[in-house]
């Protein structure tokens, strides 16, 4: 790992002014299980690291029924999970958690560094660049080997996939990222929070080099809600899914009033699914009726040539998820 | 006299059950409160005064040719003490990751800055690093000659019953959680001190001694303990000569080299991969009578072997053809069991294939085969008979295909194995000293499989002591020397040699004490910390007063193996079984349970023999279902080198591990067999076998990853129509 000036500031004021307003010069840590593993790798190759957890209101998880649920940037996974307002209210969120099978990364790992974190496509971890491309410019990911790559959102240049467990649920739910910079605050659904960059200088994410996450905003459940996750993981031990589904529905007299359908690893961005809640919104949940949801969401999936099977991974996720909601609700 | 006695009392055998205290029993390690309290001591762990940081720049091309090589801006740089190139100019790399420049400086940030700022320009030349298709490999397929035994032809003619299938496993790596490494310090004037990971600590001087041109006496070798080999640490390798190298050319200071991560995985061990096309001729009866492979595989640059096939059962008429493929992909090293694993998988699942075709419970179809395994057909088959009750295989098997509804189907698999495992070349001393302290000494190392408890487990015995009166000392090249730990030879080599050295030195006890008891030499035993004579206990000596008897004079004794008696003999057999449940909606595999039953003759120590076990199973599991050195074709590169996408098995991923030991007087008359690599040969089969027997359709290829097997429901034409 090279040298680097570490700086551990109190406030958030004092956090956006030690971070530089270039990508690359400094980095922020938060938990940090993946900012050391990408400094080591020489992934990343800041000058500066800022620590962040020193600053008292990026902390703490809170829930009221009128305002709904509050997690702080650096909340941890654990804190996420013990947490006994998210269990009971917002069970797609700690069944997303719960597939991060390390105590310690969950020990260490905050709610805004699993939102943050880098794209674990091994292209970019091997120096490569988020557009994974050689020195002649082609695609790394197409030529070789994309077992775990995309197979929605994979038209290019971004062929990685988002690597947040958290993301799909909070957006199931309808959150909101808070978000403090130069200019002071802003707010931003965490839906519009991902992009899939179109060039090598631009983040997989909406945020500037000297701007951080301070708070995730989670509405208060409307009533009727009911949610799940569903991951389909290789290992039971700790792996990254293959392919993940959260979904929030609205049920009303056993139809659903509204649906959300958000699948995860499956592209550059949390992918939402209009076409699945399109699938599901006036029906009663049955197999087939979450089954036609799975297939609607998949319809426009594509393999990139060795990640066909994950295509009927997010269909099975997606039905299952929808399953799940509806029979756990149930009780 | 003393002649006399060494014929009479110690006959170099085992003690018979009613003589034995502790071997046999489960015994925990003498090591272990050490190793759980972190007071263990690994050579990662060693870091001597003034200590310098090596770091190796690797080549990130899979083949290509240096045309520029410039280390002088890193010999400039502050805090750089050595910078010794490893290749030179128009030397060409076969393999990315091989090993370029080797730097030596303060710390690692600055000898990693050393590393970035050394100038290399590379040529790149046509790499090759696919394997799954010989006809794709052009003349990097290199066919050996086609084997025959029987009349195979005639024999498949005469089959009732034919079945071809192709199976196979990819490379992987050995991936020790102790990366490969050492400590090396040049002391004065050609003396060389040397900490390293290895499983060989007698045989590293003597590998050292000639790239480094200095009497391989002056090169001391020492090891505490090892975080895993598998067969991947025999030797000091290119890094180890340059730590030395470094050391030497930076003035002595100890430079240390242990690998990181990314390089214990691409360059520091892989496991050949194996495929293969075979036949299999059987009578209706189930009666194999013909046998047909053509194997292809790589293990890097160098050709890789034929197989033993068909493997276990000697099948009267075979025909067997290999291709070696060359690639360009880091050299293969041993892997636990060399070959085994894999003509186990090709064997065992042609087998398991041919039973479902002849709608016969596997099981049935192994027994009626079974004489084929020859001398050891009474083993297997009363451990296939054991293994089915721990599996309760006959009410929870069914035909082909799991019949039940939904999308979890479960199935059962078996396997057979076998492994030599004869004691290696070893020699111990023993010494007693007038206080009552005993010691053995020896050039061995403790893999982790527990060598130190098995040598003080025999020597107390022998002795009629208690464990704690042992003292091993091993990990040292100063001691006897001891054979390398390979092939499962260590139990086997040590257990022998301190035998003799303990029987030995008892003759030598006895005669000292045999008037003091008014008997002769022959008719004392040494038995619960005294020396007495047989028959009558009322005439004894506590083991200490006999020890005074040495005259203030300690007592060494060499123990050898081999040696006369027969202490250790080859020839283990083993039995496993799975339990598995497979999704087919998302190919995901997971294992309920697994059986093994394995025989290794005269057990030491119960409790480590069963860890071997269990951890063969665990090892195991996760090459059936997780690791893969995946390749890749673009840029030459392991893609995953690193162990979130190296995947090796949780524990949450191993299910319910049974382990049975083959115990009683017609094992034990053999003698020791070495364990430590059977136990990892059988798992690929079994669960492939099992995998099968859940979905009705064979995943060809390990490991078991979601992809495979959709796509292998997919061909059947079956449960998860849509990909």
């Amino acid at each position: 790992m090279r040298a680097f000036e570490y700086v551990s500031p109190t406030t958030k004021e004092q956090a956006v002014a030690l971070l530089a307003s270039k990508w690359g010069e400094t980095e922020v840590l938060a938990g940090g299980t993946d900012l050391l593993a990408l400094m080591k790798d020489d992934v990343v190759r800041p000058r500066r690291v800022v620590n962040i957890k020193e600053i008292a209101e990026l902390r703490g998880i809170s829930f009221s029924p009128r305002a709904g649920l509050r997690l702080g940037a650096t909340a941890t996974l654990e804190e996420l999970l013990a947490h006994p307002d998210v269990a009971r209210h917002y069970p797609a969120l700690v069944q997303a958690a719960l597939g991060i099978t390390s105590p310690q990364i969950r020990n260490m790992g905050t709610i805004g560094g699993d939102l943050c974190q880098r794209p674990r496509c091994w292209y970019f971890r091997a120096g490569f660049g988020l557009l994974a491309r050689d020195e002649t410019g082609r695609s790394l990911v197409l030529e070789g080997d994309n077992r775990y790559h995309a197979i929605l959102g994979n038209e290019g240049p971004a062929y990685f996939v988002n690597p947040s467990s958290l993301a799909p649920a909070l957006i199931a739910y309808g959150a909101r990222l808070r978000i403090f910079g130069p200019r002071g605050t802003r707010e931003v659904p965490v839906e519009r929070f991902f992009r899939i960059p179109q060039t090598e200088a631009e983040r997989e994410y909406d945020l500037q080099p000297n701007e951080i996450v301070t708070e995730v905003l989670v509405p208060p459940p409307p009533a009727g809600m009911v949610s799940a996750t569903y991951e389909v993981r290789h290992r039971e031990a700790l792996d990254w899914p293959l392919a993940t589904a959260s979904v929030a529905l609205v049920l009303d007299g056993g139809r659903v009033r509204s649906a959300r359908v958000v699948l995860g690893q499956v592209a550059p961005i949390p992918w939402p699914s209009p076409e699945a809640e399109r699938a599901l919104v006036g029906k009663t949940v049955t197999t087939e009726v979450a089954q036609a949801a799975a297939d609607a969401a998949l319809q426009k999936a594509r393999s990139l040539g060795k990640n066909g099977y994950k295509i009927q991974l997010a269909r099975v996720a997606v039905r299952r998820a929808i399953e799940r909601a509806v029979q756990e609700g149930a009780r | 006299m003393a002649e006399r006695n060494r014929v009479e009392v110690a006959e170099y055998k085992w003690p018979e059950p009613e003589r034995r205290r502790l071997i046999g029993t489960r015994v925990s390690r003498v090591d272990g409160p050490e190793k759980v309290t972190g007071r263990a001591k690994y050579t990662y762990d060693v870091n001597r005064p003034g200590m310098l940081a090596g770091k190796i720049l690797r080549c990130p091309h899979a083949h290509a040719r240096i045309v520029r090589l410039d280390t002088s801006a890193a010999e400039k740089m502050p805090g750089v003490r050595a910078v010794l190139p490893l290749k030179k100019v128009g030397d060409e790399i076969l393999w990315a990751g091989d090993e370029v420049v080797a730097v030596a400086a303060v710390d690692e940030p600055t000898a990693e800055d050393a590393i970035r700022a050394i100038v290399v320009e590379y040529e790149k030349l046509p790499h090759y690093v696919l394997d799954t298709d010989p006809k794709a490999a052009g003349e990097r397929a290199r066919p050996t000659a086609e084997q025959i035994e029987g009349d195979p032809d005639a024999a498949f003619r005469e089959a009732e019953v034919v079945v071809e299938g192709v199976y196979g496993m990819p490379l992987i790596t050995h991936c020790c959680l102790e990366a490969h490494g050492s400590v090396v310090e040049w002391e004065g004037e050609n003396q060389v001190l040397v900490h390293i990971s290895t499983q060989a600590v007698s045989g590293i001087a003597g590998q050292m001694a000639g790239p480094l041109g200095v009497p391989a006496s002056n090169i001391r070798v020492k090891q505490d303990h090892i975080g895993g080999g598998f067969g991947s640490k025999f030797s000091p390798d290119s890094w180890g000569i340059a730590a030395a190298r470094l050391s030497k050319m930076a003035g002595g200071r100890p430079v240390k080299i242990m690998l990181e991560r990314d390089a214990e995985l691409m360059v520091a061990g892989a496991r050949p991969s194996y495929y293969g096309r075979v036949r299999v001729g059987a009578k209706r009866d189930g009666t194999v009578i013909a046998w047909e492979s053509e194997t292809w595989g790589t293990g890097g640059i160098p050709p890789t072997s034929a197989l033993p096939l068909p493997y276990v059962l000697r099948i009267p008429n075979q025909r067997k053809r290999h291709i070696a493929i060359v690639t360009n992909s880091g050299p293969a090293r041993a892997w636990r069991a060399p070959l085994h694993p894999q003509a186990c998988l090709l064997t065992m699942a042609a087998l398991d294939d041919l039973a479902a075709e002849l709608r016969m419970d596997p099981l049935d179809l192994l027994l009626k085969n079974i004489g084929l395994a020859g001398e050891r057909a009474d083993v297997y088959r009363e451990e296939l008979q054991i293994a089915a009750e721990l599996m309760e295989w006959k009410k929870k098997w069914h035909p082909r295909g799991d019949p039940s509804p939904g999308p979890i189907k479960r199935g059962l698999g078996v396997s057979i194995h076998t492994w030599p495992g004869r004691g290696h070349a070893c020699r111990c001393d023993l010494t007693i000293y007038p206080d009552g302290s005993v010691e053995v000494k020896l050039g061995s190392q403790d893999l982790g499989t527990g060598t130190r408890t098995a040598i003080a487990i025999v020597v107390a015995d022998t002795l009629g002591l208690p464990l704690d009166a042992v003292r091993v000392r091993i990990g040292d090249n100063q001691y006897p020397p001891a054979g390398g730990s390979g092939g499962s030879t260590t139990i086997g080599g040590v257990s022998s040699a301190a035998r003799r050295a303990a029987l030995d030195a008892l003759d030598q006890m006895f005669a000292r004490v045999a008037p003091l008891l008014n008997a002769a030499p022959e008719q004392l035993e040494a038995w619960e910390g005294r020396i007495r004579v047989k028959g009558d206990p009322s005439r004894s000596i506590a083991w200490e007063q006999a020890c005074a008897r040495l005259n203030g004079m300690p007592l060494t004794v060499r123990g050898e193996n081999p040696g006369p008696g027969e202490l250790t003999t080859a020839g283990a057999a083993g039995v496993q079984m799975a339990d598995v449940s497979v999704d087919i909606e998302t190919g995901i595999v997971r294992i309920n349970k697994m059986v093994a039953v394995q025989d290794c003759g005269l057990i030491i120590n119960m409790k480590t023999a069963e860890s071997q076990c269990y951890g063969g199973m665990i090892m195991g599991i996760s090459y059936a279902l997780f690791e893969e050195k995946i390749l890749d074709p673009v840029t030459g590169r392991m893609l995953n080198p690193n162990m979130e996408f190296y995947k090796l098995a949780g524990l949450a991923d191993v299910g319910e591990l049974v382990v049975h030991m083959m115990t009683g007087e017609k094992y034990d008359r053999r003698g020791v067999i070495g364990l430590g690599e059977p136990p990892v040969i059988s798992p690929g089969a079994a669960i492939s076998n099992a995998v099968a027997n859940a979905i009705g359709v064979r995943v060809p290829f390990l490991p078991l990853t979601p992809d495979r097997v959709l796509d292998a429901l997919a061909k059947k034409g079956g449960s998860h129509a849509r990909v």
